[in-house]
């Protein structure tokens, strides 16, 4: 039987023993004097049953599924032959592999040693005695927690709160699933970066002028040496993104002013979903909209006026960024602007304002925090922003504060790292998860600095 | 007063000027707005039709072994009918660039056509095959005038050969069905999307099955249950954090956790599913959380008030009444999942697929990484295909952001 029809099997029991609970639970009623008399509704013991019949027996289930392939195949690697067994780690790895191959049918490198072939039946033996194990025991747990609970239904059982409380625990699971994340995103990209800074001293990629991450597979080969000095990939993020906030911030703050200050009603119906599709386009199609049009057309007005504009220039793919970020900046700057008490306003126009002195001299600055909370977000975002970068930006590390010239960043280091062919052990695949390390304490605390700063600016008006 | 005279003209130019400021950014937000999708529209909407080529068949009984119809020789029927179809055409090289201009995907349409219809052996038919890319980039038009001859791939014999089959009215644009049906290929004319999208179809629906309970059951604990202490806020701060974390970073997890340490397949829809369920999660936690903010208390009250306990309060008045705002989030996440790329090219959903993938486990490709791959690939025909490719990625997104407004709409209560 294997695990997924076992799994369904569990539910169908489970379900049953819905049925069963509840069944009993009107028995136990009517035989003491009316529904009335128990504790909780039919239903409630009914779930109590599948309750105790799925959940004990899932968490066998699973410990089962977890561990079931590695002690099965520590039993196949103890009795391989000893000229197998004493191979080292990697190749042992590899036989291991051919024998998994080999049971599940796939086509195998090389000739078929037949001492792999038996540790192959054997390893298909264990795994058909796991399986059918497997499913007695959980079976049998389903059906005894079920059984059990069928035993225990008197109208005194407090099924309703024995549910409830399983039902809490379920959901105070479901909302700490985020700070699991969080801890699996730290420590996954933090022992990786350990191990590359192992190998490369943090000194020399934080402040190393040179990248150049292809490292010489063979010794011999010329010109590949590996140097992971990470500042010119630092330099072209800071370059793009700022290209990418000159575009957006006075876009975007211009829009949001105009949409709350001066547009009419009809107006801004109309024109702010406009502007929230910008947001909505995926950031791929931003990327080909880069490669397709906009590079183009600066490269050819570029030469019109005699610029030498190389075709992945930092200013097209920056441009777009900051098209795509502009919906972005302007409503975050519309809530605040909005959230600034009229109170104000009025106050300016008393003195005689005109409505722009009003809106430069009392709404912005009042306005400036939250603002500026928005900006430091959509820096993050920019920073962070991948899809466009790796389409329209280059691959090449230029340390270089020419917008014309192509740059690359730190996410398009990751994505090229680690597409294609890895290996584990070469600090070139590390070096994505140092990076990546790098993309996620700078955002996390341009993140927290821009949250505490609008929500403390929020109760200011309050 | 006279002071407040002289400066008012300027001062009410100044405020002109900056009007108009704010007229023009928004001018230029909804210019590159329609800039985005006048270049996609532009260059896409010739995708939808593929030049074909008719070509005079016989199906020779002799070429055809009755018990297997299939491994019967199908390029050379095709490119016996070119031959005949243009006798003076002789010598190696020549007869290369002749048989060039139909796609090699035209034996496989010819067998297929056999293999529904066997009684069509014998007879000679004119069949329509897809051409080949260059030809079709031709008829369409892109390869320009005579300017870019020397770019193009096309000889000069071979345009002589399209110009008399368009005089025979042998050349046609015809609905392109091949490019709505078929996975990948290197073939242009012969590429598809149907593989990218049943690989979304599996990623979003394992995104939906988990994200969807888990982000509702943490927003109604957040909400209802979660005392207000340093736990609950650690809960909270983490969550608004990773709503802002950069996309890549949960790759970088999906790599590390989901591929290297529970060590699930490569490329599959499932660790796709799981990458974008991290991801959407906080989406729909903080939307859920607003639909809950909203529903009133008095409705809280008043099951308390005739004996329901806490859970049944929540569980049968809030949570119904609290649905379509969660549904509403939820799409807008499911939204953002499908055209979500980078987290899935580092657990290797960026690989060259072909076939169209069957399950949760099979490798497959999404429709934006689709794009990506797309827009790298060389031929001219291919930028057509990936704008095509792009216009139904966001029709699929226009689809669902209509559904969520249209939700919001009908359910929206003020109370």
């Amino acid at each position: 039987m294997t695990p997924t029809t076992l799994f369904f099997l569990l539910c169908g029991l489970s379900a049953a023993a819905y049925v069963l609970g509840r069944k009993r639970a009107f028995a136990v009623g009517a035989a003491s004097g009316g529904l009335k008399r128990l504790h909780s509704r039919p239903g409630y013991y009914g779930l109590l049953a599948a309750l105790w019949c799925a959940i004990p027996a899932l968490i066998v289930f699973s410990a089962w599924q977890a561990f079931d392939t590695t002690l099965i195949t520590g039993l196949v690697v103890r009795d391989l032959p000893e000229t197998i067994r004493s191979l080292p780690e990697s190749q042992l790895g590899l036989a291991i592999n051919d024998i998994r191959n080999l049971v599940a049918g796939n086509i195998v490198s090389g000739d078929i040693d037949p001492a792999m072939r038996q540790a192959a039946d054997r390893y298909r033996g264990l795994q058909a005695t796991s399986h059918a194990a497997l499913a007695v025991i959980v079976l049998s747990i389903g059906a005894a927690g079920a059984f059990w609970v069928r035993q225990r239904i008197s109208a005194q059982l407090r099924a309703r709160n024995q549910v409830e409380t399983v039902i809490n625990w379920g959901l105070i699971l479901c909302s700490t699933l985020a700070i699991f994340v969080t801890i699996g995103i730290v420590f996954s990209v933090l022992y990786e970066s350990i191990r590359f800074f192992k190998a490369v001293p943090v000194t020399e990629f934080l402040f190393g002028l040179k990248w150049s991450p292809q490292m010489a597979i063979r010794a011999d080969q010329v010109g590949s040496s590996g140097t992971f000095g990470a500042v010119p990939v630092f330099a072209g993020t800071a370059l793009i993104s700022a290209i990418a906030m000159l575009v957006a911030v006075p876009i975007g703050l211009m829009s949001a002013i105009y949409l709350s200050e001066y547009a009419g009603r009809r107006f801004r119906n109309v024109a702010k979903p406009l502007i929230e599709i910008l947001a909505g386009i995926p950031t791929v199609v931003y990327g080909y909209f880069a490669v397709l049009t906009v590079a183009p057309f600066i490269r050819d007005n570029g030469a019109l006026v005699g610029l030498d504009v190389s075709s992945e220039s930092a200013l097209a793919a920056g441009l777009v960024m900051g098209v795509m970020i502009i919906p972005f900046v302007s409503s975050l700057s519309d809530d605040v602007i909005n959230a600034v008490p009229q109170s104000l306003r009025d106050g300016a126009y008393g003195l005689g304002a005109t409505k722009s002195e009003t809106i430069r001299h009392v709404v912005i600055p009042a306005a400036l925090p939250g603002i500026v909370g928005g900006v430091l977000l959509a820096v993050s975002r920019a920073i962070g922003e991948t899809m466009i970068v790796v389409m329209a930006a280059g691959l090449a590390a230029n340390l270089t504060a020419n917008p014309l010239q192509a740059v690359t960043t730190v996410t398009v280091q990751i994505v090229t790292l680690l597409v294609g062919d890895q290996e584990f052990d070469s600090p070139k695949t590390l070096a994505a998860f140092a990076l990546g390390l790098l993309l996620f304490v700078v955002t996390l605390i341009l993140n927290l600095i821009a949250l505490y700063v609008v929500r403390k600016y929020r109760e200011q008006y309050e | 007063m006279a002071v407040v005279r002289r400066g008012l003209a300027k001062r009410y130019r100044a405020e002109w000027r900056f009007k108009a400021m704010g007229v023009l950014a928004i001018c230029a937000s909804l210019l590159f707005l329609a800039m985005v999708f006048a270049s996609i529209v532009g260059n896409g909407y010739t995708a939808f039709q593929q030049t074909h080529i008719q070509l005079e068949v016989s199906l020779d009984p002799e070429a055809f072994d009755t018990t297997a119809l299939s491994a019967a020789d199908y390029p050379g029927l095709v490119k016996k009918s070119l031959r005949q179809m243009f006798p003076d055409v002789s010598g190696r090289g020549d007869l290369r660039q002749l048989y060039a201009l139909v796609s090699s995907g035209a034996s496989y349409h010819l067998r297929e056509m056999v293999m529904a219809k066997p009684q069509l052996v014998g007879q000679a038919l004119p069949v329509w095959v897809p051409a080949d890319d260059d030809v079709d980039m031709l008829i369409k038009g892109h390869f320009g005038g005579e300017a870019s001859q020397s770019a193009t791939r096309l000889s000069d014999a071979q345009r002589q050969w399209i110009d008399r089959l368009t005089a025979d009215g042998k050349i046609e644009k015809r609905f392109n069905r091949i490019f709505f049906t078929t996975g990948d290929s290197r073939e242009p004319e012969l590429a598809g999307i149907w593989g990218a999208v049943m690989g979304s179809f599996f990623t979003l629906a394992v995104t939906l099955v988990l994200s969807f309970p888990i982000g509702v059951a943490a927003a109604v604990y957040l909400e209802e249950f979660a005392p207000q202490n340093r736990w609950t806020d650690l809960i909270e701060v983490n969550i608004n954090n990773l709503a802002a974390v950069p996309s890549i970073v949960f790759g970088l997890l999906g790599l590390a956790v989901f591929l290297n340490f529970f060590g699930l397949p490569r490329s599959a829809p499932l660790v796709g599913g799981l990458v974008l369920t991290l991801m959407t999660l906080p989406t729909i936690i903080i939307a859920s959380r607003a639909a809950l903010k909203s529903v009133p208390p008095s409705i809280r009250e008043g099951a308390l008030g005739i004996g329901a306990s806490k859970m049944q309060m929540v569980l049968h008045h809030v949570l119904p009444l609290a649905l379509p705002g969660m549904l509403t989030g939820t799409i807008i996440g499911m939204a953002r999942a499908l055209g979500e790329t980078a987290p899935l090219l580092m657990i290797g959903m960026v690989a060259f697929i072909v076939d169209i993938p069957g399950s949760l486990t099979d490798p497959s490709t999404v429709l934006p990484v689709q794009i990506y791959l797309w827009a790298d690939s060389p031929e001219r025909a291919f930028v057509e295909r990936t704008s095509a490719a792009i216009m139904i990625l966001l029709a699929f997104l226009i689809v669902m952001n209509a559904a969520a407004v249209y939700l919001r709409k009908k359910f929206e209560k003020r109370w």
